[in-house]
This record gives structure tokens, C-alpha cells and sequence, in this order.
């Protein structure tokens, strides 16, 4: 069943879930092409996670598609089968193996064979040292190569799971709130990583900071209610009456 | 290059723990056997086995160790895993006493004749070959496992809750093997052994040897331990212990890995049980008793969790005041004293004994460091 049925990289058509009768999903349709990079806003509520939970396999939808690369149906699939397929994932709250060292954790995320056995057997390899120096230089943690995740600072911490989502090297990367909690310096640097980032790959970013959103200058989707409100340049969206209704109330 | 990678595998503990182990498989031959019996330094027999059963509960709790401490699965049903290894040795000696029991059936075991059974039950095939109960000692307690962790890792059981069903699995194991129509002794269990291998079970030359068995089992089981947890996939286990999800988010089959680990822990515990059961001469349902699967626990977190050496040396030390107490006038106290010793290492030393030891020698390191550099800066 290799047939395409469209050409959009990421494909959501109809996606409606609810939680004991909340609809925190309300018959959502949204694409992304190969190579974009979209900002993904809304209020408290308005189904951003909850969205990201069902195109990374933590949350079947009840009813509506959802298609990557315009043939895998990803409501069949589970976390780790979607991760191989070249979906990466950042979390709000920065998770990252905070026993590990910071190679380690790039290390972990790189990659490759991901099955028990090869895993035993790994060998350390000249290759996968110098993805990793590559990516050390490109989110400025060279220097603290051996230092134990837990010791980072939250800005770094932010930047280690980009590194991360950066050695699994997937097709799309789907980034949640990644300047939350940081400095203005901090923000500014991340939203040019980001811009690095979409070069080659397609990205999704949801967030709050409107200054930042800004920065990043792509195609924003608003939604609202679990469903799309608005969607267009920021200037174009933030002109729209019923967003400004939503985000200053009626 | 095989000999590099084994030693940067082992840290500068491993390294201790296999030379004291080393040391104990040349001395004690000759402190037991060469040493004579007046001497102070003589090292008898009884205290031979009763070393041989410590080191045979050290195996279990690094058994334990590999899981709980580096794959958080907090298995409370261990005991059930060292006693099914038990049985499957037991099974063995029993068939090796064959006419010379009370009733000298050369087939079936004295107490399928007190139960009027005619034949040999389809599972005690085979018993009476050593390789074949030596393949059922790893087997039965891997497939056990290996089919309970199926269906709780893949429903994604964690926590508590599967430390409760652990739990479960253990006492149900033990209302299992109590009935007499289960063929495996019932409440009595399997005892009166005769011999192993051809030798006398009860001889000061078998204990012996047995005792080194166990070492040496101990030392293996160690390296292949460390050898996990210092690959890749001892990596991946800990951040599974971690942070789960993150780990599933990044394209792992978590409940592979812990699978993996979980049946290689068991295989493991029942080595320790197929051990323990010649060194004592009996295995009856009491082993599966849930209070045993939990005691490992308080002798792993004393000793350190995630460590591997102190889970060991937390078996010896606990069971070595176990025997110190419930022998002398003190003995109605011993499960006071085991229960205050759990939580009062949970509160003051919750890294165990082998953390805080090195917690302890990084603070006099560093303290030394301080005032080495206080004595060579000259005073302004």
C-alpha cells in the first residue's frame, strides 16, 4: 500500500477526541508540507498538546485521519514506531535523562538501531563522535560534553533536548513551548536555531510568546477549542477579530 | 582487546569486589582444608555453607539490583524466581536418591509413594539428568518471567502496581507448590538429598566446592551485570527508569528492553536458588513466601541500589546480623530490628552503604585538596 494519497508531509483530517465527554479535539484538519515550518498558537486549552500527543502516538483520536508522508496512518501506530518513522518530539517541561551525561543524552537520541541486542553490542564509532561534536557546536554545550544533564541550567537543558530531537534527525519536529522560561538573549538565539533547524526539516512550533513567534516569521495556525480559528502570516491572524476575541476575551 | 575492554568495564570498586572474591577462592581451601581443625584461623565447614548461603542470597540481590536499580522495576517477587531455580535442583537430587529413600522406590520420591502416586508425573522427566535440570534452573524462572513480563510490560504496568502483582505472583506461587497435588512434596518440599554429581551432598569436600561454585557464580553473574549496565542498553535502561515516555519518544520499545532485563534477572536468581538449595538440603514452599521477595529489597537499598557490589555486600551484611541476632537472646527482635533498619536507611543513608561510603571519601578527598591548597598558597 505504497499509494500517496497526498503529498503533504503531515496530513490531519477530521481529528475530533474527547476526554470524558470534553472535546479537547473538535474535527481538526491541518497539513504541513515537506519542509515548512509552521507556529502553532493559541490559548490555554485550545488542544496544542493534546494535538501533539495524537500525531506522536500518545493519544488515539475517536474519529479522523491522521496520515505522515502522505501514506502512514499514524492512529495505528505507538510511540516508538512513530519515532522511528521520523517524528521527533520536545516537551514542554524540559525532559532529558538527567543521569546521563550531556554526550550520553545525544548519544541515546542519535540516530540508529534501536533494538535490545544491537544496543548490548554498540561499539563507539568515529562517525557517531563526530555527529555528536557536530551537533555540541551547533547548540553550544561543547563545553560541557561530560557534565551531568541534571547540572544544566533550564536554557540549556531547553537546548539539549533540541540537540536531542536534532541527532534523531527526523523528518518532522514537533517543538513545544521551547522558549518558555528562558531570557530574551536565550529566546533570540533558540528562534535562530530553529530557523537553522527548518532549513531541512519541517517543524512545528507551538507557543505562547508572541515576540518570538514573531522572530521564527512563518505560517501560523491559531487554534481554538480544538479546532483551527485562523490561519496565515502573524500579521494576518493577529488582525483577525475573532482571534482577538479569543486571546482578550469577549 | 578483549582484556581492555573487561577492565574499562569494571570501576576501581569492580575491580575490589572480584580481587576479594579471587582472594576468598584461594584461602578459604586452605584456611578449611590446610589449617588445622584447633587453629584459630581454621575456617569450618559449617561456616563454609553458611558463607555459601549468603553469597547464594548476594547473587539474588544483584539480581534484583539490575532491575530495580537500574530499570526502576521494583520487583517484589524475586524470591519466586530463586525459589523455581531451587526446585529445579531439588527435582535433580531427589531423582539422584532413587532406591535409597524410606521406601526404596528406585523411581518415584518418597513422597509420591506416601501419596499412592504409581508413576512419575510428566515434569519429573528428565530430572534426573544434571544437564537438563541445570537448563530447567534458568529455564522455568526465565519463562516465568519472561510470559509475566510479556503481559505487564506491554500493558505498561508500572509502579506500585506492578510491585503489587509481583507480590501476587510470588503467593501465588506459594498457595501453588503447598498443595500435594501439584508433585512437588507439598508442604514438606524436597529434602533428604542424598548426593550431586555422585558425591555425598553432606560431605566437608562437596560444601566446599559448592561454596566455590557459588564465588565464582557470584563473580559471573557480576561481570555480566556491569557488562549491561555499562553498555548502550544499560544506558537506555536507566533513562527507561528515568523518564519512560522520553524514552518511548525517542523510538525505544521500552517494554523490550525491560523484558530483556527483567528475564536475564530471573535466569539469574534462579542460578542463586539451584546453589542454595544443595548448601541448606531442603526447598519447601516457604520460599516463596512474600516477606522473602521483600527482604532482598531492604538488603539491596541497605547495601546501595544501582550499584551492583553494595546489593551484594547489603545480602552479607543484613543476613550476617540476621544469623548474629536470631541465634542469642535477641531473637524475638530480629524483625524490628530488620524493619528499623530499612527505614532508617531510607531516611539517613539513602544511597546505602556503598554510596555513602563514597560520598563520604569525595568529601575527604576534596577537604584534602582544600587544604593542600591552602598550605602551598603562601599568606599575603
Amino acid at each position: 500500500m505504497e499509494l500517496k494519497v497526498t503529498d503533504y508531509l503531515l496530513y490531519l483530517d477530521g481529528v475530533s477526541v474527547a476526554f470524558d465527554g470534553f472535546k479537547a479535539i473538535n474535527s481538526l484538519s491541518l497539513t504541513i508540507e515537506p519542509g515548512e515550518m509552521r507556529a502553532i498558537i493559541g490559548p490555554n486549552g485550545a488542544g496544542k498538546t493534546t494535538m501533539m500527543d495524537i500525531i506522536t502516538g500518545k493519544t488515539r483520536p475517536d474519529t479522523g485521519d491522521v496520515l505522515f508522508d502522505g501514506t502512514v496512518d499514524l492512529t495505528q501506530l505507538d510511540e516508538a514506531a512513530i519515532a522511528n518513522l521520523g517524528i521527533g518530539r520536545k516537551f514542554q517541561k524540559p525532559t532529558v535523562f538527567e543521569m546521563h551525561t550531556v554526550e550520553d543524552n545525544l548519544r541515546l537520541a542519535l540516530k540508529g538501531d534501536r533494538r535490545v541486542f544491537s544496543t548490548l553490542f554498540w561499539r563507539d564509532s568515529t562517525p557517531e563522535r563526530e555527529k555528536i561534536d557536530r551537533i555540541l557546536d551547533t547548540i553550544r554545550l561543547g563545553h560541557l560534553r561530560e557534565a551531568s544533564a541534571a547540572n544544566l541550567s533550564h536554557g540549556q537543558k531547553q537546548w539539549l533536548e533540541i540537540g536531542m530531537l536534532l541527532a534523531q534527525d527526523p523528518k518532522l519536529l514537533l517543538v513545544d513551548e521551547p522558549v518558555a522560561g528562558m531570557t530574551d538573549a536565550e529566546t533570540e538565539a533558540t528562534a535562530h536555531l530553529l530557523k537553522e533547524i527548518a532549513k531541512d526539516h519541517s517543524v512545528i512550533v507551538v507557543e505562547h510568546d508572541m515576540a518570538f513567534v514573531r522572530e521564527l516569521d512563518c505560517k501560523v495556525t491559531v487554534l481554538h477549542e480544538g479546532s483551527v480559528l485562523a490561519e496565515g502570516a502573524l500579521d494576518h491572524v493577529s488582525a483577525d477579530q475573532r482571534v482577538i476575541e479569543v486571546y482578550l476575551g469577549r | 582487546m578483549l582484556t581492555n575492554r573487561f577492565l574499562a568495564m569494571l570501576d576501581a570498586r569492580g575491580r575490589i569486589f572480584l580481587g576479594v572474591i579471587l582472594a576468598a577462592i584461594v584461602l578459604v581451601p586452605i584456611l578449611n582444608l590446610v589449617v588445622p581443625t584447633g587453629s584459630s584461623l581454621h575456617v569450618p565447614t559449617w561456616l563454609v555453607s553458611l558463607m555459601g548461603k549468603y553469597l547464594c542470597y548476594a547473587i539474588l540481590a544483584l539480581a534484583l539490583d539490575l532491575v530495580w536499580g537500574y530499570a526502576g522495576i521494583l520487583s517484589l517477587g524475586h524470591g519466586a524466581f530463586f525459589a523455581l531455580g531451587g526446585y529445579a535442583m531439588g527435582m535433580y537430587l531427589m531423582r539422584q536418591i532413587g532406591a535409597r529413600g524410606v521406601y526404596a522406590n528406585p523411581i518415584l520420591p518418597d513422597f509420591m509413594v506416601f501419596l499412592n502416586w504409581k508413576e512419575l508425573p510428566w515434569f519429573w522427566h528428565g530430572f534426573d539428568m544434571f544437564p537438563f535440570a541445570m537448563l530447567m534452573v534458568l529455564l522455568a524462572p526465565g519463562l516465568l518471567a519472561f510470559v509475566f513480563g510479556w503481559f505487564a510490560f506491554r500493558s505498561r504496568v508500572t509502579g506500585v502496581y506492578l510491585s503489587i502483582i509481583t507480590q501476587a505472583l510470588t503467593y501465588a506461587m506459594l498457595l501453588a507448590f503447598f498443595r500435594n497435588d501439584m508433585g512437588f512434596g507439598g508442604n514438606n518440599g524436597l529434602t533428604d538429598f542424598k548426593d550431586i554429581l555422585g558425591y555425598p551432598v553432606q560431605s566437608d569436600m562437596t560444601r566446599l566446592v559448592l561454596f566455590l561454585l557459588t564465588l565464582l557464580a557470584l563473580a559471573l553473574c557480576y561481570i555480566l551485570a556491569r557488562a549491561i549496565v555499562t553498555s548502550k542498553a544499560g544506558k537506555v535502561l536507566v533513562a527507561v527508569r528515568d523518564a519512560e515516555s522520553r524514552t518511548r519518544f525517542l523510538g525505544f520499545r521500552v517494554e523490550h528492553y525491560k523484558l530483556f532485563v527483567f528475564t536475564l534477572s530471573a535466569m539469574m536468581a534462579g542460578l542463586a536458588g539451584a546453589l542454595y538449595v544443595p548448601q541448606v538440603g531442603i526447598i519447601n514452599p516457604s520460599e516463596f513466601q512474600p516477606g522473602n521477595s521483600i527482604e532482598v529489597v531492604i538488603w539491596v537499598a541497605v547495601g546501595g541500589r544501582g550499584t551492583l557490589v553494595g546489593a551484594a555486600i547489603g545480602a552479607i551484611l543484613v543476613n550476617l546480623a540476621k544469623t548474629t541476632f536470631t541465634t542469642g537472646a535477641l531473637a524475638p527482635y530480629w524483625l524490628f530490628a530488620l524493619g528499623a533498619l530499612f527505614v532508617l536507611t531510607t531516611l539517613y543513608m539513602p544511597k546505602g552503604v556503598i554510596g555513602t561510603f563514597a560520598e563520604w571519601r569525595e568529601k575527604r578527598r576534596e577537604k584534602a585538596v582544600l587544604a593542600a591548597n591552602a598550605s602551598t598558597t603562601p599568606a599575603e
